[in-house]
């Protein structure tokens, strides 16, 4: 029995027990406090389901050997792009969501090629060079959204006709669909069933696929590219397969995203999408080197839900804004915790 | 007669309970040169390591023994100890900075300065260089060489044998320079360089510096040594007076059957046909510091092939070329089908096999499992260990049984298959390279350093598996430093020099044959006939 508690404790490690403790110690505050545990729940229930792809996203960055995906925006914005043409057609429903995924999953898949490109020139500084290839590519968006031939007045600056606003409600097209889909509530607690089971779907096709020949040689040339070239694998091929798979999984991420929250932020909205998603693989035990999907699942819950209770409860104790300094010094601790680490291992 | 410069007596040096110098005593009168000989792993370098008290050795528990300089007993706990006692030493790579000039390199750290209005107030750190003082030096030190160099010009664009001078001006510059150790100076050097080279040496002892000289090169040896040391495994073999020696004794020495594997392991040669399953053709490889200059090899089927030869000369490089993990061109054809070069998928799909000597650069994926390590080459080409059906998802199954299995038959020690190969001790490692190349059931099986860095019962199992795979049918060819080794698994010897095949020797052929080719000198030109030839 203790022998199994100690191999529990060491696949689950110290940062997340701690982590944990803290969550359960917040909630039973709320509890005390006059907010809804349930609503509480709920919300982070939704903030999982909104956030956990692009978590996901990480993995095959860092099992290739990329390291974090700094480069998320990449992704974002051609799931952006696909979220616009759903709505330029004014697309409702379940049909607005699969066009947005059908346009922006190729989209996401050049764009990924391209910057895999870069990324394999660069070999070694792979997330200095993505943080900045995602600010440039947001800050060169910005001026496609005022140049972009969109008619649709929803979309458009409503005098002078040219150009996208800068948030756009998505209430009347396909906000909430998958939220939706098989809701239900259970001791006040919402469950955004089609949300979860959507991310569910994703997480189970992404360990499938690291389990299948390429994601077993994506992994190899990874962990020792040198080996791979002797097992006559080919290095930036795989390098390139891992980046494409991380961008189209952000590309898709923005999409349930922006479903979920209702409204789509174009222009700066992107700029800090990745720091959220590499906190959250961290959080839940990968390092710079490796990371697993269960990783991403783990770091997702703990990392969202520890926003969402935080936030308000502090906001009851502390007067004045503090939650969110808290929010920021977490996360970016969080990444500097990881990335100082560099070694990994086993019971990281 | 004066006292001698150098004494060193009773020198005795183990690393962690291995002794690599055992009693060893060595003398240098003033301007006499003294040549060092001896193989790679001999112990040269620890010798001349104690003598500049450099860190390796006084971190690890210093030595016993006493060193005499001009008779009187020194112990350096540091290399700048030993610069000021006026020993100079010329590393055999080169330690100048290319950016800076000649004169500038020379003097580095020992600048000539004259005071300024600053330096004054500042103290000495703050004043200016005397160009004059130190362009005259370098002059004259260049002049001793008979370099005519002009001291401005930068360092980065000379001809490589220019920088072995530069060095040597360096050392000459410094005043009290009495003993100059030249580490196999040579090595880099062309033919008339080192010829040159050797000329200046000479005239360097004649001016009463004596000259510590360690070289590969026998011909060099007679050429210049007034006394002669061989070392061979840590022990002092023979010393004495360079009149007392001939070429072919130096290399007998030097090269020894060591005791401990007077017995070969098996494999005596069964009429094996000599039928080439493997043809080289002028294959040239470019690996760094073991570069590859052409070679004309056949490697015959059901044979284990011993490569060897010095460091630095090649012989690593031609199993790297081979498997293309390293720039090559040439002619390689297997079983009469070309082996594209450049191109490591295609020799894997050919049914070769490769166990690097870079065991924890390239032959393991470190963090990955012993499974893992063991099946992933075999997945990757020829896709084993799959389950069938279009997702071709890994058959955990299949890997663990496997990996069970293997680790049983290679005596691999861990706590299972699924243990991190980190962890492993360097033998286990590379027991885990040899089930890894196993499982790919190959035909031609390349095997580099098999036995470097692991302890002794590791070493002879693995010896003993490598010659269980040729029994097997499996051609092998095996490349090591460790001579000893080869004798005692392959059935003919290739010897490699400078990146050309030196000779090929039957295993049982006299230790004076193997010296001789390692040393680069062809049989026939010291009239040992043609028996090795085969």
């Amino acid at each position: 029995m203790k022998e199994r508690l100690t191999k529990i404790y060491h696949g689950f490690g110290l940062p997340r027990l701690i982590i944990s403790a803290f969550l359960l110690a917040l909630i039973v505050v709320a509890a005390g406090t006059e907010l809804s545990v349930a609503g509480l729940l709920s919300d982070a229930l939704v903030r999982i389901g909104q956030n956990g792809i692009y978590v996901l996203a990480m993995v095959p960055s860092i099992q290739v050997g990329a390291g974090l995906n700094f480069g998320l925006p990449v992704g974002v914005i051609a799931g952006m792009v696909g979220v616009l043409v759903a709505m330029e057609n004014s697309l409702l429903g379940f049909g607005g969501f699969l066009v947005a995924l059908l346009v922006a999953i190729p989209l996401g898949i050049i764009a990924g090629y391209l910057y895999s490109l870069l990324l394999n020139r660069v070999a070694g500084q792979e997330m200095m060079v993505g943080t900045y290839v995602g600010f440039s590519i947001v800050a060169g968006m910005c001026i496609f959204w005022l140049m972009a031939p969109f008619t649709n007045p929803a979309l458009i600056w409503p005098v002078g006709g040219q150009g996208l606003r800068v948030t756009l409600t998505l209430a009347d097209t396909f906000g909430g669909t998958l939220n939706n889909f098989l809701k239900f509530e259970i001791f006040g607690l919402t469950v955004p069933t089609g949300l979860l089971l959507f991310y569910a779907f994703f997480a189970f096709l992404l360990w499938l696929f690291l389990r299948s020949k390429p994601g077993v040689a994506m992994e190899v040339v990874g962990r020792n590219p040198r080996f791979a070239v002797a097992s006559g694998l080919n290095i930036n091929a795989y390098r390139s397969v891992g980046i494409v798979l991380s961008t189209v999984l952000a590309a898709i991420g923005y999409v349930v995203y922006a479903q979920s929250f209702g409204f789509a932020q174009l222009y700066n909205g992107p700029l800090m999408t990745a720091f959220p998603a590499v906190a959250g693989v961290l959080i839940g035990g990968a390092s710079t080197r490796e990371a697993k999907v269960l990783h991403a699942i783990i770091g997702v819950v703990l990392f969202q839900t520890l926003l969402t209770v935080a936030m308000p409860v502090t906001n009851q104790l502390i007067e004045g804004n503090i939650s969110e300094i808290a929010r920021v010094i977490v996360s970016n601790g969080m990444i500097l915790y990881a990335l100082t680490r560099v070694t990994g291992g086993e019971q990281a | 007669m004066s006292v001698p410069v150098l004494e060193m007596k009773k020198i005795s040096k183990s690393f962690y309970g291995t002794q690599v110098l055992d009693n060893i005593n060595l003398t240098v009168n003033e301007g006499e040169i003294h040549c060092l000989v001896g193989e790679n792993g001999a112990g040269k370098s620890t010798l001349m390591n104690i003598l500049f008290g450099m860190s390796v050795i006084t971190d690890t528990g210093g030595y016993e023994g006493d060193i005499l300089i001009n008779g009187s007993k020194v112990a350096f706990n540091s290399p700048k100890a030993a610069i000021g006692a006026g020993i100079g030493m010329v590393h055999q790579e080169f330690m100048l900075l290319p950016g800076f000039t000649v004169a500038e390199n020379i003097k580095l750290n020992r600048e000539d300065t004259k005071p300024n209005p600053f330096s004054k107030i500042f103290g000495k750190k703050l004043e200016t260089l005397n160009r004059k003082k130190m362009s005259a030096d370098t002059r004259s030190a260049l002049d001793k060489l008979g370099m005519n160099i002009d001291e401005w010009v930068t360092v980065a664009g000379l001809p490589v044998g220019y920088l072995q001078f530069v060095e040597i001006a360096r050392e000459i510059d410094k005043e009290n320079l009495q003993l100059l150790v030249l580490d196999e100076p040579t090595a880099v050097l062309t033919e008339s360089e080192a010829k040159q080279f050797l000329e200046v040496v000479q005239k360097l002892a004649r001016t009463g510096i004596s000259i510590l000289f360690i070289t590969h090169r026998l011909d060099e040896v007679m050429a210049v040594a007034d006394n002669i040391t061989i070392l061979k495994d840590g022990e002092l073999v023979s010393s004495g007076p360079t009149e007392s020696y001939t070429i072919a004794q130096m290399a007998e020495l030097m090269v020894g059957r060591k005791v401990e594997t007077s017995g070969r392991i098996g494999n005596v040669k069964s009429e094996k046909a000599n039928e080439a399953v493997l043809e080289i053709r002028d294959l040239r490889v470019d690996m760094p510091g073991e570069r590859l200059r052409g070679i004309d090899l056949d490697v015959y089927k059901g044979e284990i092939l011993g490569i060897g030869g010095l460091a630095g000369h090649g012989k690593i490089a031609l199993a790297n070329g081979i498997m293309g993990l390293y720039a090559s061109q040439g002619q390689v054809r297997y079983e009469g089908m070309d082996v594209p070069l450049n191109n490591p998928r295609e020799a894997l799909n050919l049914g070769l096999a490769f166990v690097s000597e870079d065991r924890r650069g390239v032959g393991l994926v470190l963090e990955d499992s012993i499974a893992n390590n063991i099946v992933l080459t075999s997945m990757q080409t020829q896709n084993e260990f799959l389950k069938p059906g279009p997702l071709k998802l890994k058959d955990q199954k299949r890997i663990m049984a496997h990996a069970l299995e293997s680790i049983e038959r290679f005596d691999i020690r861990c706590t299972g298959p699924e243990q991190i190969v980190r962890r492993l001790s360097g033998g286990n490692q590379q027991k885990v390279c040899i089930a890894r190349a196993f499982t790919q059931n190959p035909k031609l099986f390349f095997v580099s350093e098999p036995t470097r860095g692991i302890d002794v019962g590791a070493k002879s199992r693995v010896l003993e598996l490598i010659v269980e795979l040729n029994r097997m049918g499996v051609t092998v060819v095996i490349t090591s430093s460790e001579l000893a080794e080869l004798r005692s698994i392959s059935d003919r010897i290739a010897i490699i020099y400078e990146g050309k095949l030196s000779g090929i020797l039957a295993p049982d052929a006299p230790d004076v044959e193997y010296g001789l080719l390692m040393a680069g000198k062809s049989l026939e030109e010291v009239g040992i006939g043609e028996r090795a030839t085969n």
